[in-house]
């Protein structure tokens, strides 16, 4: 009995993404949800530019590559163009969605656009060579940030969850991690929530996973992983920033 | 006993699998290189392996697949 | 002979693009041209479409891109400014061989500039206006009438060559009023099978893009998309004469700066004057030969322009600079009045091709 296999809407070619980099295990867990719900036929996803811009190989579904930032606003029009037969999708770094994309996130939200976003938050611009991102943490080490990210000249990270979660807009937002099994398997339940959201019709729904870049990071996989656990969720705890439905069913 | 098979050629050797098993069954080849320039991981035990798939669920590039 | 309705220009191209098959429209207010946005604003809702009022200009241009990826007519409209914006889309655009429509009644600048009418984006529609090697088509209507007809025929030009066409308007032409026919003949839309609507899981992937990191394979797509550039060049070509028979003079003017240069030529005429007018209706792909054939008779050129001149340059290059090209030109929002042109014609008369 196979008890793991790749998932069949995860293409059959090598990644390339350095060694340890967690968006293949993201890029999985895409793949296994959109198998579970039996939706490749029907679905559309959006790469953005940064180092998962190639994503649209790696999927077997059909794909888009967008302008730096602005795949919500694609994601947008293709949603619209047929709302009733098209899955949407975005797969989006730190600085293609909180950077450069803040507006066109914080509007698809605002909108409560029917979509499902997954936003990796690795804290660096990875594809460029490792420079500051939003999300870089403060005293964090980085090309363009060499004496560390000092907040009185660059200000301060931005929590994208806990700003969402502010906006009447958005079905759900939660932040999980890929840094062991368990959080893997938690990760893969939200993203899962997020899909089913959009088949249900219910509207905005974005996962923000906290990854590696062990490579911009200047760690090994093994310890970039409890960098995750030891700086990034301290500034980004993990949880259910909006659950809209969840709330509603609880009154 | 489970199964383990690799695709050899596609593992770029971070051992995020290695440190995922609870048994103790991996580890990267000492001696292969595969086409990438990596040392590939391999089951050096795998008869104590329990198809538990904390290494595939681990792997960054879905090179493993688990049998039982 | 159809009845004729009364109707805005910026109206008749939310009309028209409806009559064309457009269910799509994604746009962000600016002046002169949000009449087009509300006239979808009403119509869409009423005719199973969609109408979104975007974030920004630069997000409307990544909605239309999104629509068209699937395979559906979609348009948005803007203003000068507005299209700087929508540059970056543009370039995407071309780069992943998108159709799509986009209005652009332009208005004076640079910068913020004015809210009156101008000319002066002639170069950023014509030489592509975002990054990298590509053209849009560009229709540039001198009517009412012309703003309907050339939006159906920018839609199926778009879909034939898989790119941009730009109708590049002004504010006069967005704001006036003219009796316009509707009864618009439009073709049944080419089949598009790279257009993402899922795979159905009966055929690979599609994908919409414009990376590619292969030096000769860009180099590849670049070629291929000239190629269709040269057909479009030798078969989509749309220009105007007026008087063109026996003319000395010649003036060049497209747009509003043709209506007003066409009542200078009737005055000139009575005058005694041989001058005729050649009108681009197409500015990219621009007609050449009715210039080169033009040379038989005609020894100086007029460009007449709302820009510092912009389309004096293809004119000049149309010609190879054989005879005197000049420029009769109000900026910023003005418009040359038909006494300046009859003045420009009458002076070139006097001169005799000799400058």
């Amino acid at each position: 009995m196979v008890v793991f296999d790749k998932p069949h809407a995860l293409a059959d070619v090598p990644m390339h993404y350095c060694p340890g980099c967690t968006h293949g295990i993201v890029h999985r867990l895409v793949a296994e949800v959109i198998d579970e719900l039996g939706i490749e036929g029907k679905t559309i996803g959006i790469a953005p530019v940064g180092c998962s811009v190639m994503a649209y190989d790696y999927f077997n579904c059909d794909m888009i590559e967008a302008a730096h930032g602005r795949a919500p606003a694609v994601a947008t029009g293709v949603k619209r163009s047929d709302p009733e037969n098209h899955i949407v999708f975005t797969y989006q770094g730190d600085g293609d969605l909180a950077s450069i994309g803040m507006a066109e996130t914080v509007h698809a939200a605002a909108r409560n656009e029917n979509i499902t976003v997954i936003f990796i938050n690795n804290a660096i611009y990875g594809m460029t060579g490792g420079q500051m991102a939003p999300t870089s943490l403060p005293g964090q080490v980085t090309q363009t940030s060499p004496y560390g990210r000092d907040v009185s000249l660059c200000g301060y990270p931005i929590r994208v969850c806990e700003m969402l979660s502010q906006l009447e807009g958005p079905e759900y937002l939660e932040r999980v991690t890929v840094n062991s099994v368990k959080a893997v398997k938690n990760a893969k339940k939200a993203i899962k929530k997020a899909f089913m959201n959009q088949v249900e019709g219910k509207g905005f729904s974005l996962v923000e996973v906290l990854s590696s870049c062990p490579t911009n990071w200047g760690l090994t996989p093994q310890k970039a992983l409890k960098w995750i656990d030891e700086k990034m969720i301290p500034y980004y705890p993990l949880g259910v920033y909006k659950d809209r439905s969840a709330k509603e069913e609880t009154k | 006993m489970a199964k383990l098979t690799f695709k050899t050629d596609s593992c770029k050797g971070c051992g995020l699998c290695i440190d995922a098993c609870p048994k103790g069954v991996l580890r990267l080849s000492p001696d292969k290189i595969n086409q990438k320039g990596h040392h590939p991981v391999e089951a050096a035990h795998e008869e104590n392996c329990i198809g538990c798939a904390f290494c595939a669920t681990m792997c960054p590039d879905c090179i493993i697949k688990v049998e039982r | 002979m159809s009845e004729k309705v009364l109707m805005k220009g910026n109206e008749a191209i939310a009309e028209a693009a409806i009559l064309a098959g457009c269910r799509h429209y994604f746009g962000y207010p600016i002046t002169p041209q949000t009449e087009i946005a509300a006239y979808m604003a009403k119509k869409m809702p009423k005719i199973g479409g969609t109408f979104l009022q975007a974030e920004s200009e630069i997000a409307a241009i990544n909605m239309v891109y999104g629509v068209s990826s699937t395979g559906k007519r979609v348009m948005t409209s803007s203003s000068s400014p507005g299209i700087s914006l929508k540059s970056e889309g543009l370039s995407y655009l071309a780069g992943a061989d998108l159709p799509a429509l986009v209005v652009n009644v332009q208005r004076g600048g640079p910068g913020l500039g004015g809210i009156q009418p101008s000319q002066s984006d002639y170069f950023q529609a014509t030489r592509g206006s975002g990054h990298g090697d590509y053209h849009m088509i560009v229709l540039a209507p001198a009517s009412v009438q012309e703003m309907a007809e050339l939006t159906v025929k920018g839609f199926e030009l778009a879909d034939k060559y898989r790119m941009t066409t730009m109708i590049l308007a002004d504010g006069t032409m967005g704001q006036m009023m003219e009796p316009v026919a509707l009864d618009i003949e439009v073709k049944p839309m080419p089949e598009k099978p790279w257009a993402v609507t899922g795979t159905k899981m009966s055929r690979p992937h599609n994908i919409i893009n414009s990376l590619f990191l292969s030096p000769d394979k860009l180099e590849q797509m670049n070629f291929e998309r000239y190629e269709r550039y040269a057909a479009i060049e030798k078969n989509e070509a749309l220009y105007e004469e007026y008087m063109m028979e026996d003319a000395e003079i010649c003036i060049a003017a497209f747009g509003i700066a043709a209506r007003v240069s066409k009542n200078a030529i009737n005055e000139a005429r009575k005058e005694g004057i041989k001058v005729g007018l050649i009108r681009p209706i197409t500015l990219w792909p621009f007609p050449k030969a009715p210039f080169e054939n033009a040379l038989k008779t005609v020894k100086e050129f007029i460009s007449v322009e709302l820009s510092m001149g912009q389309m004096i340059e293809d004119v000049r290059l149309s010609i190879d600079c054989r005879v005197p090209v000049t420029l009769c030109n109000r900026v910023g929002g003005m418009i040359p009045s038909p006494e300046q042109v009859l003045d420009a014609i009458r002076n070139a008369a006097k001169n005799g091709g000799n400058r």
